[in-house]
């Protein structure tokens, strides 16, 4: 048993050091990372403080549960009401305003709920709604997910009673989500920043665009030490303050993809 | 003086699904004369063997050896002996190393030797002829030499080149004095290498005499029968 | 058919670009992989050894239950390992979660019954072999199960490929518990379901191509290897 357990040892520690580097763990959303702009970000604040910064992407709803039960020393996500009640639940330090981005309505070109071109979110969801038209939603309690529904709610719809086989719920990333809208010829909401890294469009275009309603803010919060006390707070710190630094808003605002600014930086002052 | 001989059965009796294959055997085994136990097919020979052998438990009756726990003493030999995968001279160094030997490597070299095997030590085991691996078994179960050698029709799937280097070997066993007890159903081998004939009959101990005996003057009609060739199967 | 026909091309372009992320993420694949496939079998042969020789109550409910765990969904093993790795778990304090080791356990967990339960199966089969030759010679217990596990051991490596196949073509265990993080736990399957959930699919197909040679190349070494030591000892 002994020898068991000393091989167990020898094998683990074998592995490649991970832990000689200082690193902190966030916790953010896959459609974040799919968009690419952590790795734009991150060597940036990397090479200027050796912090290694390891995102974990996940849904907002996760990413969220991860830090509470702290497996996160960062959180940064894009569902201000959540994370303000992360905040008051005593988990989060405080939230800070980092950048927005906003979401397009695609669907697909042959348009059957006739929604196309136009600039009012609300009025497109109640003719996808009335035609019935089928529309993909990732259905994962993520911060699009969150956002797609208050704009259900702001349409009129009861999307939870009003669903019927038009409304797909795929419990996914906006990736898959917007495989399967491609798959199917149908409408989804999606962030702008997935949509122009999505290679797999299909038939599927951008419908609705524009929209103040459409806008999707994002926050950044240190996890509160005083719940989990072995969050590396310095480190955490530092990468929150980096992030709402006049540096890095500049280099939030110079990832572009395809020539095209993704994110907006907006951190107060 | 022997350690373990004499070995006696009492009343030995084995069932198994619902049949009884030995039925009330009773006799003693002593040190000295190669003991042939002789029977036709399916008579009960080799779950005697295994029962006296330690390998199968009595379910009526008892097996009794003289002195202590018998352990290496007592080896056996198979009908079909079943060879590790490695060389003839380890499979020998494994039995060795298993009683606890010393010097393992040098007896077990010995013990080739003395069945003439000594050319393919380092062949493996699994690749030799079926006469090659039954003298391996043999060299095997008689490296530590032990008072008493089972042997469980040795020869049945020989050739009679085969047949033959085994009998040999089992005179030199005979002749280092260990005590040679060993089943068969050909007569011809049992005049060879006996000196007294166990005769079983459905399970029964149906005769027990001197091997010349026997084979002129059976005491059963059974007995009588079998050796006519009139015999074969129970 | 031309997306697959340009997959097959991207990922001959891939693997001779020397492409550094994908070195590393495939490297990362194979060590996380092969040591969990080392822990596994050093835990699981044993373990099915003694399932197939033991003798205690229960053991048939013990058999059931063995081979059922070898269809333990990935990615509940991923949640069930991430639940005691997190900081709120059981195991928090030791920070393993999001990191290669994490994945090396879950993976152990995962294919340790199917090297388990593989091994107890060959193990069993060959006893009816070793068994009366073994005991005959005096191997008890864990030492006959011992010397049948090398006995059989070109038979177990079919049982270790198969914990191979497995756990290199899983993705719910090392994404939960790995995180996917770029440059610390990305690792092939991973990396494809990425590229999948991106949409860009020719490279997600591409990558597998990639992971499917590896394992094709592994495979093809280890019968090689089998083929080889099987001439040698028979």
């Amino acid at each position: 048993m002994g020898l068991i357990a000393r091989a167990l040892l020898v094998f683990f520690l074998a592995l490649p050091a991970y832990a000689q580097q200082k690193f902190i763990t966030v916790a953010s959303t896959t459609s974040t990372e799919q968009s690419g702009l952590f790795k734009h970000l991150l060597p940036a604040f990397e090479q200027k403080t050796g912090i290694q910064v390891r995102v974990v992407a996940l849904g907002t709803g996760q990413a969220l549960d991860m830090a509470r039960r702290g497996d996160a020393d960062v959180v940064f996500v894009h569902a201000k009401p959540l994370e303000e009640k992360f905040v008051a639940e005593g988990f989060g330090v405080q939230r800070f305003e980092v950048m927005y981005n906003d979401f397009v309505l695609v669907g697909p070109k042959s348009d059957p709920a006739k929604v196309a071109g136009g600039r009012n979110i609300l009025e497109a969801f109640q003719k996808i709604q009335k035609s019935q038209a089928p529309f993909a939603s990732r259905g994962d309690k993520s911060g699009t997910h969150f956002a797609e529904v208050e704009l259900w709610k702001a349409a009129g719809v009861d999307i939870a009673k009003d669903k019927s086989a038009w409304y797909r719920e795929t419990g996914s990333g906006m990736g898959p989500t917007l495989n399967t809208a491609s798959g199917m010829n149908a409408y989804a909401l999606t962030d702008r920043g997935t949509w122009l890294s999505f290679k797999n469009r299909g038939d599927l275009v951008i419908a609705v665009e524009g929209d103040q309603r459409l806008f999707n803010q994002y926050g950044v919060m240190l996890v509160n030490p005083a719940k989990h006390p072995h969050v590396k707070k310095a480190e955490g710190q530092a990468f929150v303050d980096w992030v709402i630094s006049p540096e890095g808003q500049k280099a939030i605002a110079e990832y572009k993809i395809n020539g095209e600014q993704l994110f907006f930086p907006n951190a107060k002052k | 003086m022997s350690a373990i001989l004499p070995l006696s059965l009492r009343d030995v009796s084995f069932t198994a699904g619902g049949r009884t294959i030995i039925d009330r055997v009773s006799f003693e085994l002593a040190a000295g004369p190669r003991t042939v136990i002789l029977g036709a097919n399916g008579a009960g020979k080799s779950v005697l063997m295994r029962l006296m052998h330690g390998l199968l438990t009595p379910s009526q009756g008892s097996i009794s050896w003289q002195g202590e726990n018998p352990g290496r003493r007592q080896a056996m030999v198979f009908q079909r002996p079943v060879m590790l995968r490695r060389s003839a001279l380890a499979n020998v160094v494994y039995a060795l190393k298993l009683a606890g030997t010393r010097d393992a490597g040098k007896i077990a070299i010995a013990a080739l030797a003395d069945v003439g095997l000594s050319q393919i030590a380092h062949r493996p085991a699994r690749v030799l002829s079926g006469g090659e691996q039954q003298r391996l078994a043999l060299a095997r179960a008689w490296a530590l030499k032990p008072e008493v050698l089972f042997l469980d029709e040795p020869t049945a799937n020989l050739d009679p080149s085969a047949t033959r280097e085994i009998e040999a070997a089992i005179q030199k066993v005979h002749a280092g004095g260990t005590k040679v007890v060993m089943t068969t159903h050909n007569l011809g081998q049992a005049r060879r290498l006996g000196d007294e004939v166990l005769f079983i009959h459905q399970g029964r101990l149906a005769e027990r005499s001197p091997v010349e005996r026997f084979f002129k003057q059976p005491g059963s009609a059974e007995a009588e029968a079998f050796i006519k060739g009139e015999l074969p199967w129970v | 058919m031309g997306e697959i026909a340009r997959s097959f091309a991207g990922a001959a372009s891939l693997i001779f670009s020397g492409d550094a992320t994908l070195a590393s993420i495939v490297l990362l694949s194979l060590k996380v992989s092969l040591s969990a496939v080392v822990l596994a079998t050093l835990l699981g042969l044993p373990l099915g050894a003694a399932i197939a020789v033991g003798r205690f109550p229960g053991r048939r409910a013990v058999i059931v239950l063995l081979n059922s765990l070898m269809g333990l969904p990935p990615v509940v093993v991923g949640l069930v390992v991430y639940l005691l790795l997190s900081r709120a778990g059981p195991l928090g304090e030791f920070g393993l979660l999001f990191t290669p080791p994490a994945m090396v356990m879950a993976q152990t967990v995962l294919i340790l019954p199917i090297i388990a339960a593989l091994c107890r199966q060959a193990v069993e089969d060959a006893w009816i072999e070793y068994q009366e030759q073994l005991r005959s010679l005096g191997a008890q217990g864990m030492r006959a199960a011992a010397t049948l596990l090398w006995d059989i051991r070109f038979s177990l490596l079919t049982a270790i490929l198969a914990g191979l196949g497995r756990a290199s073509a899983e993705v719910g265990a090392v994404m939960i518990v790995g995180g996917n993080i770029d440059g610390v736990t990305r690792v092939m399957t991973t990396a494809i379901a990425l590229e999948t959930s991106k949409g860009d699919l020719p490279l997600a197909l591409s990558l597998g191509i990639v992971l499917i040679t590896l394992v094709l190349i592994l495979n093809a070494a280890a019968y090689w290897v089998k083929e080889a030591a099987q001439k040698r000892y028979g």
